[in-house]
């Protein structure tokens, strides 16, 4: 047969059984997790009409979106890349409830392209939001909460990183920068890229404060433990309340994961922008040896609910569940225990319908044996097998030499 | 001691130019990499090793993470992009000019510009910006060869001493970018192993300054 027929296309998967168990095991704990924290589950549609999905910060998204045609409508439909800007959605125009407000989802995403060569354009993305309330204390919960996920995973060594994007915002304010400068300078700065920022700078006419523009220059060498905030303190003074808010907020959420009793090593950097055009204050991700890129990200993105009529704090993180089991895996979690089963010969003796509905109502694994398939209960992924002895089904161990009757 | 960090490096005269650059930090490899067949090679400093591989690989390797650090042309950024890298220093060495170069006093054809090259995607950049509908046409290699085939009108290409152009009846026409080698960071490391990564930038930036005024000479050379 034509091999081409099942190929599958770039960066999509399909999920085998063992694999999909160890996900579908870490699913459930995840969202117990979350539920335990306080975090409902919503499921949001896999497509939308194009432009409610690109509404507001949704529109760096576009890129990423793939699109198709409604025969109904001959509207634009988009398949979600994030789900992110969906659950405000939800927030903002479904539930309109006052106070906080904390959801999660988890669901296939679809990207045009993957994020790195060789990555994956359907993650199963896996995220917590909260909303309706703008202090540290929201993003201490949400960040505790991503590192409790990534504890889930068993993964030893996780290494925290905090920025915040308000800093180059206000700074590029102060030096009055107008958009395109900004966003080639925001550019610079995303890639650490010193010469570039140092020529593009040199080349600039500030508008406003010459010393913003020189600290945005600073920006680029502000990481590195914790100590990097009294340094930036030093170097940022009177730069503005924006900028002193910022790095007080930083130190809130350093100390704050001390206190929580959080080991992990942090790391700041005052130049990580991720997501500049959709966050806008504290932004977190989390690294693991090994892994060239972030296994989890996050941050706070106030703006995001007034496109959808409804301006309200947020902050919140994702993960891919798959990048999650992967590190479960690596980490030598035990995925759940192979199953195991019993074989059943098929008939239809009423005392053995009963046996098996009663075994299956426990939660034990039967599996027919149907007519014609060969006595082997290994092929059907079973150790033990329903054996009539006397007048009663009682279980056997496969292969064993019998007599060991078990009912257990 | 923790894992050595690994720079990632191509074979040819980036390796060549490198290679004082980094004796500079005290990186020297213990084999010849010009003559090895090794492709991972260990240092004079135990905490530091190379990894030779094609210049194009080098964004890529860094990226994943298969080595930390790479020395990467500008050329090779500008055409694959660095999302997901650091780019924090210029290294200065491997000098040249990205340029459109064509035939001098060739007739502009009637019909759409076909323009030879390896770097599509800044080819395709810099035709946009100028509102120019062009043809791109990929090659590998010897882009000289396209126009005096008649396969291409213009190519697209790294000019050095521009001797190969004029060897084939070709002259410098309009000038793209500068390019220079660049030190490029993975993310992660930079962020998981910030001080040993840092220390290292450090000292490839003394030992680039150190050289500044021979490469300041080179470029004008």
């Amino acid at each position: 047969m034509d091999a081409r027929r099942w190929i599958l296309p770039e960066g999509i998967e399909e999920i085998l059984p063992e694999e999909a168990a160890r996900i579908e095991a870490l699913r459930r704990r995840l969202l117990d997790r979350f539920r335990a924290w306080g975090y409902e589950l919503v499921i949001p549609p896999f497509v939308e009409h194009l432009e409610t999905l690109l509404t507001g910060v949704g529109h760096a998204l576009e890129p990423h979106t793939l699109k198709l045609t409604d025969p109904l409508s001959g509207r634009i439909l988009g398949i979600r890349p994030d789900m992110t800007p969906q659950a405000a959605r939800i927030e903002a125009r479904r539930l309109r409830r006052e106070g906080p407000v904390r959801l999660c989802y988890l669901g296939t995403v679809l990207r045009a392209r993957p994020e790195w060569p060789g990555g994956t354009r359907s993650p199963l993305q896996v995220g917590a939001e909260l909303y309706g309330h703008a202090g540290a204390e929201a993003d201490l919960e949400v960040l505790l909460l991503m590192l409790e996920t990534l504890a889930e995973t068993g993964v030893r060594e996780v290494h925290v990183d905090l920025g915040h994007v308000g800093i180059f915002r206000a700074l590029a304010r102060r030096a009055g920068l107008d958009a395109e400068s900004e966003a080639t300078l925001f550019e610079a700065l995303q890639r650490k890229a010193l010469p570039e920022l140092r020529e593009l700078i040199a080349g600039l006419e500030a508008g406003g404060e010459a010393r913003a523009l020189a600290a945005i220059e600073a920006l680029a060498g502000l990481h590195g433990g914790p100590e990097v905030l009294e340094e930036a303190r030093r170097a940022l003074a009177g730069l503005g309340d924006e900028v002193e808010e910022a790095l007080g907020r930083l130190m809130r959420l350093v100390e704050g994961l001390a206190r929580h009793g959080r080991r992990e090593p942090v790391h700041v950097d005052l130049a990580e922008l991720r997501g500049y055009r959709y966050h806008t204050g504290v932004v977190f991700g989390a690294f693991v040896p090994g892994h060239g890129q972030d296994v989890a990200r996050g941050g706070r993105y106030d703006d995001i609910g007034a496109a959808f009529g409804r301006a309200r704090p947020a902050t919140g993180f994702s993960a891919d569940l798959r990048m999650l089991a992967c590190l479960a895996e690596e980490a030598g979690a035990s995925g759940p225990a192979p199953a195991g089963g019993i074989l059943a010969p098929f008939g239809d003796d009423p005392a053995l319908l009963a046996e098996v509905r009663a075994r299956r109502a426990r939660g034990e694994r039967v599996v027919w044996a149907l007519p014609g398939q060969p006595d082997d209960p290994a092929a059907c992924g079973c150790d033990r097998m329903l054996v009539r002895e006397g007048g009663a089904w009682v279980v056997k161990e496969a292969g064993g030499t019998g007599g060991q009757g078990s009912s257990a | 001691m923790s894992e050595p960090l690994t720079i990632a490096v191509s074979k040819g005269r980036i390796l060549e130019e490198a290679l004082p650059l980094l004796a500079r930090a005290g990186i020297v490899p213990r084999e010849d990499p010009a003559r090895s067949r090794r492709l991972v090679l260990e240092t004079s400093r135990p905490d530091v090793r190379l990894l030779v591989i094609r210049a194009a690989d080098v964004p890529t390797y860094v990226r994943h993470g298969a080595a930390e650090l790479g020395i990467a042309g500008r050329d090779v950024l500008l055409e694959q992009g660095s999302e997901g890298l650091y780019v924090p220093l210029d290294l200065g060495i491997a000098r040249c000019r990205m340029m459109v170069a064509g035939r001098p006093g060739a007739e502009i054809p009637r019909r759409r510009l076909r323009v030879a090259t390896k770097y599509v995607n800044v080819t395709r950049r810099h035709y946009a910006a100028k509102g120019e509908q062009v043809e791109i046409i990929k090659l590998y290699g010897s882009m000289e060869l396209a126009p005096l085939v008649g396969l291409a009108d213009r190519i697209v290409d790294l000019v050095d001493t521009g001797r190969t152009l004029a060897a084939n009846g070709l002259a410098p026409l309009e000038h793209i970018a500068d390019i220079s080698s660049r030190l490029v960071v993975n993310r992660a490391a930079m962020k998981v192993r910030n001080a040993a990564v840092r220390a290292l930038v450090a000292e490839l930036e003394r030992a680039v300054t150190a050289d500044a005024p021979a490469a300041e000479g080179a470029a004008h050379g």
